[in-house]
C-alpha cells in the first residue's frame, strides 16, 4: 500500500470519459480490424472492412464532442494542439494527454480519408466525383495504400490504448498501482470492434460463415489475453486492494461491476464462441452483446472505482 | 492572473518556509489570500461547521489556495497520562522542484517561473483537469467560478514588483516566512537552525518536509513539522506520476504488437481459399 497515493484528488473525469474510452476503443479497433481485412483478408471480406470504416471516423468523432463537453472550457479544446498566446503547435511526449490529442488527430485524419473511400459502394467505381481521390489512396495506389493501412491501423492502435497510459499516469489509487491498463484498454477495445462488426454484419447479412468464423477466432484470442491481463491486473493492484483502506461498499460495489466484467462479459462469450463447431450466429450475436457489455462495464469499472476514492487521506495518515 | 508569454530573466528561487511550531490558527493566511486573489467564498459566507476541530475550510482546492490543518492530538485516557497538544499548519501548494502537474499538463498551462515557481495561467487552461490527479498532495482543483484548474501562484502578481505574497504578510506570528530558499541567509539556512533550535529544547521529532531534493527533487514551500507528515496529511513519499510512463508505454507497445499478430493469424484468408479461383480484384 502507498499512502502518499490517498493524499491525491479525483480529476472529476467521469461519464463523458467512460463513453469516450468506449467509442474510442471501437473506433481505433474497428479501423484496425477493416485495415488489416483488406490487407490480409480476401474480396469477400470487403464488405466487413468497408463497415469498419464506416463505423471508424463517426466513432472516434463522437469520442471527440464527448472530451470536448467533459472540459471546463470546452472552447479552448484546440489548446491541446496549439499555444494559444503565440498559436504554435504544441506537443509534449510526457503527457499522454497531450501525446493523445495528437494520436487522435492523427488517427481522424486516416479515419476520415478510409471513411471518404468507404461510401463507394462495393459495386461502384468511382472514376470521377469528389470520392475518388481518397477510394484511389485506401484501394488503388498499390503499396503506399498498404502503407497507409499500416500507418492508419498504428494510429487506430495508439487510439484504442493511450487512454490507458493516460490513467496510469496519475497519482490515483488503483490507477498508478497498475501499468497494465492500456494493454487491457487495447486488447478490451478491439474485442468490443470486433463485436460491433459481426453484430452489424450479422444483421445486414454481410458476413459469410468463413469470417464470421476468422472473427470469433480473433476475438477468442483478445478474450483469452483480457482474462491473462485481468489476472495480473489484479495482482499488481493487490497491495491497494487488501490494504484495508478502502470502504467495504467499495469492493461490494465496484466488485460486482468487476465481476460482471470477467462473468459476462469475457468468459461467457469466450464459451459461447470458443468451439468453432458449436458456433452459430444466434451464439455470435449474443457473445458479441455480452462483449459490448463487458467492455462498457470494464470502463465504467476502470475509470469510476478511483474517481469515488475520495476523502480517505485521514484514513490512510492515521 | 499574469500571462507569461516570454521567459522572464530567471531569478533566485524563492518559497515559502512554514513553522508550523508557532501557528497559532488564526487563519488570517486565507483570509489574506482570498482577499489577494479575489476568491469568492463558496457559501455566501456561511461557512457551515464541519465538525472537524476548528477547520471548517477542510482541503485545499481551486477556491482555497491556503489552508489551515488542526490536528488535535488529545488522549483518551481521562488521567491524562499522555502530552496532549493541538499541532496546526497553514498548508499550500509546494511549489515543487519537479512538478507533477507540470509533466501531465497538455496545454501548456502550468509554467514554472523565474523564482522558480509554479504557476498555472487561468487563460490557458481549458479544464482537462490532468494535474488534479497528478498533484500528489491533492493541492489543485477546480475554481467554479473560472472553470479551469487553480491553485496557489505564490502571489506572482505581488512578488514581481517585490512584495511578499499576502499569506505572509498577514502571518502574525511568522510562522509563514517568504523569501529566498538558499544562501546564508536563505530561508532553507534558517529552517536548520529552528530545527536545531528546538531539538536542543527536546523536541526530538522536529524535522524539515520538503527542505532537501528527496520529495520529487524539493519543494520550494516547504515546512517544519513536529510529527510524522502523514499526520499532518503529507505523503511520507510522493511520486511523480511520470514514474509509470515508461512502463505503461512499453506494455502497451507490447500489447499492440501482440494484438497485431493475432490479428494478422487470426484474420488471414487462407491461403488455398486465395488460390481457389477468387479474384484479388482490391478495385471492387
Amino acid at each position: 500500500m502507498t499512502p502518499s497515493e490517498f493524499f491525491t484528488v479525483a480529476p472529476h473525469w467521469t461519464w463523458w470519459i467512460v463513453f469516450y474510452f468506449f467509442v474510442g476503443g471501437i473506433a481505433g479497433g474497428a479501423f484496425l480490424i477493416a485495415a488489416l481485412l483488406d490487407l490480409v483478408g480476401g474480396p469477400e471480406d470487403r464488405q466487413v472492412s468497408r463497415m469498419g470504416y464506416l463505423i471508424a471516423f463517426p466513432a472516434i468523432s463522437l469520442g471527440l464532442i464527448f472530451l470536448v463537453l467533459d472540459l471546463n472550457q470546452p472552447l479552448r479544446f484546440w489548446h491541446m494542439m496549439l499555444e494559444n498566446h503565440t498559436f504554435m503547435p504544441s506537443f509534449k511526449w510526457y503527457s499522454p494527454i497531450s501525446f493523445g490529442s495528437w494520436i487522435i488527430a492523427g488517427f481522424q485524419a486516416f479515419a476520415g480519408i478510409a471513411f471518404l473511400a468507404a461510401l463507394v459502394g462495393p459495386g461502384d467505381k468511382p472514376r470521377s466525383g469528389p470520392l475518388r481521390p481518397f477510394h484511389k489512396i485506401v484501394y488503388g495506389m498499390g503499396f503506399l495504400s498498404k502503407l497507409f493501412l499500416i500507418l492508419g491501423s498504428i494510429f487506430a492502435l495508439g487510439t484504442a490504448g493511450y487512454t490507458g497510459i493516460l490513467l496510469t499516469v496519475t497519482n490515483r489509487p488503483v490507477w498508478a498501482n497498475t501499468n497494465l491498463m492500456g494493454w487491457l484498454f487495447l486488447f478490451s477495445g478491439v474485442s468490443t470492434a470486433v463485436a460491433t462488426l459481426i453484430l452489424l454484419g450479422i444483421r445486414r447479412k454481410a458476413i459469410g460463415e468463413d469470417l464470421l468464423h476468422r472473427l470469433a477466432r480473433f476475438d477468442d484470442w483478445l478474450l483469452i489475453g483480457e482474462l491473462l491481463l485481468i489476472v495480473a491486473f489484479l495482482a499488481s493492484i493487490w497491495e491497494i486492494l487488501s490494504s484495508g483502506v478502502l470502504p467495504a461498499t467499495w469492493y461490494t460495489g465496484w466488485g460486482l461491476v468487476f465481476a460482471f466484467v470477467v462473468i459476462a462479459g469475457v468468459l461467457a462469450p469466450l464459451i459461447l464462441t470458443i468451439r468453432s463447431r458449436s458456433l452459430t450466429r444466434s451464439s455470435a450475436t449474443l457473445a458479441a452483446v455480452l462483449v459490448l457489455l463487458g467492455g462498457f462495464a470494464l470502463r465504467l469499472v476502470a475509470v469510476m472505482s478511483s474517481e469515488t476514492i475520495h476523502q480517505l487521506e485521514r484514513v490512510a495518515g492515521g | 492572473m499574469a500571462t507569461m508569454t516570454q521567459t522572464p530573466a530567471r531569478r533566485e528561487p524563492h518559497g515559502f518556509f512554514t513553522d508550523t511550531t508557532v501557528c497559532i490558527g488564526c487563519k488570517a493566511c486565507e483570509v489574506a489570500c482570498k482577499q489577494w486573489n479575489q476568491l469568492a467564498s463558496e457559501t455566501g459566507g456561511q461557512q457551515p461547521l464541519s465538525g472537524d476541530s476548528y477547520d471548517n475550510t477542510q482541503r485545499l482546492d481551486g477556491m482555497n489556495w491556503r489552508h489551515v490543518k488542526f490536528i488535535e492530538q488529545f488522549s483518551a485516557d481521562p488521567q491524562r497520562t499522555q502530552q496532549s497538544r493541538w499541532l496546526m499548519m497553514s498548508d499550500v501548494c509546494k511549489h515543487c522542484v519537479r512538478a507533477g502537474c507540470i509533466e501531465v499538463c497538455p496545454t501548456g498551462a502550468i509554467i514554472r517561473t523565474e523564482f522558480d515557481t509554479v504557476v498555472i495561467q487561468a487563460d490557458t487552461c481549458n479544464g482537462c483537469r490532468a494535474c488534479i490527479s497528478a498533484c500528489p498532495f491533492g493541492v489543485i482543483d477546480i475554481n467554479e467560478n473560472a472553470k479551469v484548474a487553480q491553485k496557489c501562484t505564490l502571489c506572482y502578481d505581488r512578488t514581481t514588483i517585490g512584495e511578499q505574497p499576502a499569506c505572509s504578510k498577514a502571518c502574525p506570528t511568522a510562522s509563514i516566512q517568504y523569501g529566498p530558499l538558499n544562501g546564508p541567509n536563505g530561508l532553507k539556512a534558517k529552517a536548520q537552525e529552528r530545527v536545531q533550535q528546538l531539538k536542543e529544547q527536546g523536541v526530538d521529532q522536529a524535522q524539515l518536509y520538503g527542505a532537501d531534493d528527496k520529495i520529487v527533487g524539493g519543494l520550494n514551500s516547504f515546512y517544519l513539522l513536529v510529527d510524522r507528515p502523514q499526520v499532518y496529511g503529507l505523503p511520507e513519499n510522493p511520486q511523480l506520476p511520470s514514474r509509470n510512463l515508461g512502463p505503461s508505454s512499453a506494455l502497451t507497445t507490447v500489447g499492440a504488437a501482440v494484438m497485431g499478430l493475432l490479428g494478422l493469424v487470426s484474420l488471414r484468408k487462407k491461403r488455398m481459399d486465395h488460390f481457389a479461383g477468387q479474384p484479388a480484384d482490391r478495385e471492387r
